[in-house]
């Protein structure tokens, strides 16, 4: 049997196209914010926080890197619930990408902190600037900076990794294509037009943020 | 309450069922791999057209998520006539998707030989392929060595996405059992720690062999 490629139906839904896009940014981006902040005060208790804190954070980066994100969505949505935490489907994938995001961030900003001189620290010390102000003008801030590029290629592997959590239903582009493809049975046109949309997304986000390097970083070293 | 317990013969039927996750990796280095040097070589080939098909195929596969490939192939087979089967369709993404990423790491390590060995090999008459076999490659390869090691971590996690078109290995096991116990802690924990044995041991010789490559450390400070 040869097969007919009919992109008409398929393209005719694009009102549905456009608001599983949105939703996988909104996932993309929640995760992201949640998973920064944890990224952030992960790698300050890493490099500088009591040995206990150290460790804990050292096994947690190391769990999770070490995981399928896929695993862990299921861990997240299948065993809360008998803990007494009752999550949706959306809630459950937004907290499982943002432990997942939370650890890969704080090794990259690891990375970042590490990489900031310890005279650095030392010079901010006896010009008398207060803790806060060395924490957030001498090491986060300039850790952020190095590592910009690896903070910006993790966000999109994150915006790749959303399509993971069509696996428990959560509303976004891939379960929005699983369900059209299940009404329609024009599968493998509905992946292809997926597959641009997500390419689209990607290129995107890209080009956002070489441009917001430009207006962030403005200032010399 | 539930159809069974989770007890040993449940947690030999994970352990086995790693077998196929194991297998699908190894399928996905050895097959990505491959086409991963072939990718290489397109991308600093002489001609402008071959880096830029190359060029165009890593990102493509660099841009669109694992699990949209994955359906593109399983559906797609049907496109040239044959029934979708999990096997195949996760066998064929999987060497065509780590190819890309294998590309891309082997590319880096062949641009950081110096430009000199290209230019020595040429003025000893070497033609193309042969500079890349008997010069570049065998100095790239050391250099690409820990960024393989650490990629091979990402196959193994990845092996999981395959459990959403059917293919039974650890992660499609997890979710059988889970609905059979309903002990998620324990199935889900059982399974994080198989994989992690799988991958840690990988994450470290990474690690190791990127220490050797890189430089020192810096003396830690109090703050």
């Amino acid at each position: 049997m040869q097969y007919v490629f009919q992109f008409g139906p398929i393209l005719d839904r694009w009102p549905e196209f456009l608001y599983g896009a949105a939703r996988t940014m909104e996932l993309t981006a929640s995760s992201a914010a949640i998973g920064f902040v944890i990224g952030i005060a992960g790698a300050l208790g890493r490099s500088f926080g009591p040995p206990p804190v150290r460790k804990a954070i050292g096994v947690y980066v190391e769990i999770i890197r070490n995981t399928p994100l896929l695993v862990q969505l299921y861990f997240v949505f299948f065993s809360l619930p008998l803990l007494g935490l009752r999550l949706s489907s959306d809630q459950a994938a937004i907290l499982a990408l943002s432990i997942h995001l939370g650890a890969y961030a704080t090794e990259i900003l690891r990375a970042g902190v590490e990489s900031i001189p310890s005279g650095q620290i030392e010079a901010a010390k006896s010009l008398g600037l207060k803790r806060g102000q060395i924490i957030r003008h001498v090491i986060v801030v300039p850790a952020v900076r190095a590592v910009y590029p690896s903070l910006t290629s993790q966000f999109i592997l994150q915006l790749l990794g959303t399509s993971i959590v069509s696996a428990i239903a959560a509303e976004e582009l891939t379960a929005i294509a699983n369900n059209m493809a299940m009404q329609t049975f024009r599968n493998f046109e509905i992946y292809i037009v997926i597959a641009v949309i997500y390419f689209v997304l990607v290129r995107l986000c890209d080009l956002l943020f070489r441009l917001f390097s430009h207006v962030l970083f403005r200032w010399k070293t | 309450m539930s159809l069974r317990e989770f007890g040993l013969p449940e947690f030999y039927f994970l352990l086995l069922s790693a077998r196929w996750t194991l297998l699908l990796a190894i399928v996905a280095f050895v097959g990505g791999g491959a086409l991963g040097l072939v990718i290489a070589a397109l991308r600093v080939a002489p001609a402008a057209w071959l880096r830029h098909l190359a060029g165009g195929y890593i990102s493509f596969v660099q841009s669109t998520p694992i699990l949209i490939q994955l359906f593109m192939v399983y559906y797609g087979s049907a496109f040239i006539g044959l029934r979708p089967d999990p096997w195949p369709a996760a066998a064929i993404t999987f060497c065509l998707n780590s190819g890309a990423f294998f590309g891309e790491i082997f590319r880096g390590a062949i641009e950081s030989v110096s430009k000199g060995q290209w230019e020595a090999a040429k003025s000893l008459g070497l033609r193309y392929l042969a500079t890349l076999r008997l010069v570049i490659v065998p100095q790239a390869m050391k250099l690409s060595l820990p960024p393989t090691v650490g990629f091979m971590v990402q196959i193994v996690k990845t092996t999981s996405v395959a459990s959403l078109i059917g293919l039974s290995e650890l992660s499609r096991t997890a979710t059988a059992i889970n609905t059979m116990t309903f002990e998620p802690i324990l199935v889900f924990g059982t399974v994080s720690a198989i994989y992690f044995a799988m991958c840690w041991p990988l994450s470290v010789l990474g690690r190791h062999l990127e220490r050797r490559v890189g430089d020192g450390r810096q003396r830690p400070v109090e703050l």
